[in-house]
């Protein structure tokens, strides 16, 4: 009996893809080519050229080196973009904090710092009436408060907690972080350091002065130190069960 | 008839008064502005005058949206160069009426803003 082939052969097409990525990898390094599609972390896009859709900025953070004692990350991210608190906890804005987490039967505890997660399928760009809840090509979830109208349906829509409101009239704001009152926001993963080619401030502040727990990269160039981590440890991504595929992972949970 | 015509003087008188800071060219008063740092614009000032406004609002959407970061048209740029400084050598805010975008938008009656969230003078301590 003659049977007819599927045209489908795994073995074949996992040769192929291999051949493929194995090209991807040794043409990236020669060329040109190589700045213009995978900028690594360390440069800065020319102006007017767009962010790139090749590449996925993310964070891997280290929790067993992530002190439940040290802020840095967070008063480094009010520095940087200039957040003033007015003494109403429940309403001042908070674009990172620390959460304490323990198990209620190891008694073992854990600080995470917590940030816009900046998801591959971000709830709050689905919420938003506006279309002003932005994700944009390089993975950066955003607010374009142009046309944010202040409905907070992204903060209720957000699993983090990671958007905040502005309640009170601004002055002296930061010339490359733009807040104002009647607007959402949030972490921008330091989005004007990142096209100048540098890491977020938190980021800057844990290696500094913090325990080195976090780590910023792209994590779609399998060369990155991320893509490497990711690839070679187990790390999660919190809420996973709600499938969002946060940019942010975090290791030791 | 005589009353009448003290009454339009002196409103012209309050007219002038108010006008405070401008300056009268050929009969019409004119805005005070400030010149900005550089030798010339990013493009003549006619152009400026009308267009400013498409300008920033295209690199607006540009740096917004597609992260395209260009220093011709900043806004950032704009304050960075037409920083106007108080008596005491500090960069003015819009709160000021000397303020280079309010001296000419107070006199056009314009209200804009862009100051609710942007920095309206450059960065302390940033040349």
């Amino acid at each position: 009996m003659n049977m007819k082939t599927p045209d489908f052969d795994p073995v074949r097409r996992k040769f192929l893809s291999s051949v493929a990525a194995a090209a991807g990898v040794m043409l990236a390094p020669g060329v040109m080519l190589y700045g213009v599609t995978r900028p690594s972390s360390a440069a800065a896009r020319a102006a007017g050229v767009e962010a790139s859709g090749d590449v996925r900025w993310g964070m891997l953070i280290d929790l067993d080196r992530c002190e439940s004692d040290c802020n840095e990350c967070v008063s480094a991210c009010s520095r940087e973009n200039g957040l003033q608190g007015h003494g109403r906890q429940a309403t001042d804005a908070q674009w990172i904090r620390k959460v304490e987490t323990s198990s209620p039967h190891t008694g073992a505890s854990r600080s995470l710092p917590v940030m816009c997660q900046h998801c591959a399928e971000p709830p709050c760009v689905d919420v938003c009436p506006t279309g002003a809840s932005f994700k944009r090509a390089d993975g950066i979830v955003l607010v374009d408060k142009h046309i944010c109208i202040g409905c907070r349906f992204c903060m209720m829509a957000c699993p983090y907690k990671a958007r905040s409101f502005v309640h009170e009239t601004l002055e002296d704001q930061k010339p490359y972080a733009p807040r104002g009152k009647g607007t959402v926001e949030s972490c921008t993963l330091c989005v004007h350091r990142v096209d100048a080619g540098r890491t977020p401030a938190c980021v800057e502040a844990c290696s500094d002065a913090g325990g080195g727990a976090m780590l910023f990269g792209d994590l779609n160039d399998p060369d990155s130190e991320i893509s490497q981590r990711v690839t070679n440890y187990a790390s999660q991504q919190i809420r996973v069960d709600l499938g969002l595929d946060p940019g942010v992972r975090y290791r030791n949970l | 008839m005589a009353l009448r015509r003290t009454a339009i003087v002196t409103l012209a008188v309050l007219a002038f008064g108010l006008a405070g800071l401008t300056t009268v060219v050929a009969g019409v008063p004119l805005p005070a502005i400030s010149p900005g740092l550089g030798d010339s614009c990013v493009e003549d000032t006619d152009f400026m005058r009308r267009e400013h406004m498409n300008l920033l609002k295209h690199q607006r959407d540009e740096t917004m949206r597609k992260g395209m970061r260009s220093e011709q048209y900043s806004l950032v740029e704009c304050i960075n160069c037409h920083v106007v400084e108080g008596p005491d050598a500090i960069p003015l805010t819009v709160a000021s009426p000397d303020h280079f975008c309010r001296s000419c938008h107070d006199y056009a009656a314009v209200n804009i803003d862009c100051f609710q969230c942007h920095a309206s003078r450059p960065e302390p301590g940033i040349e």
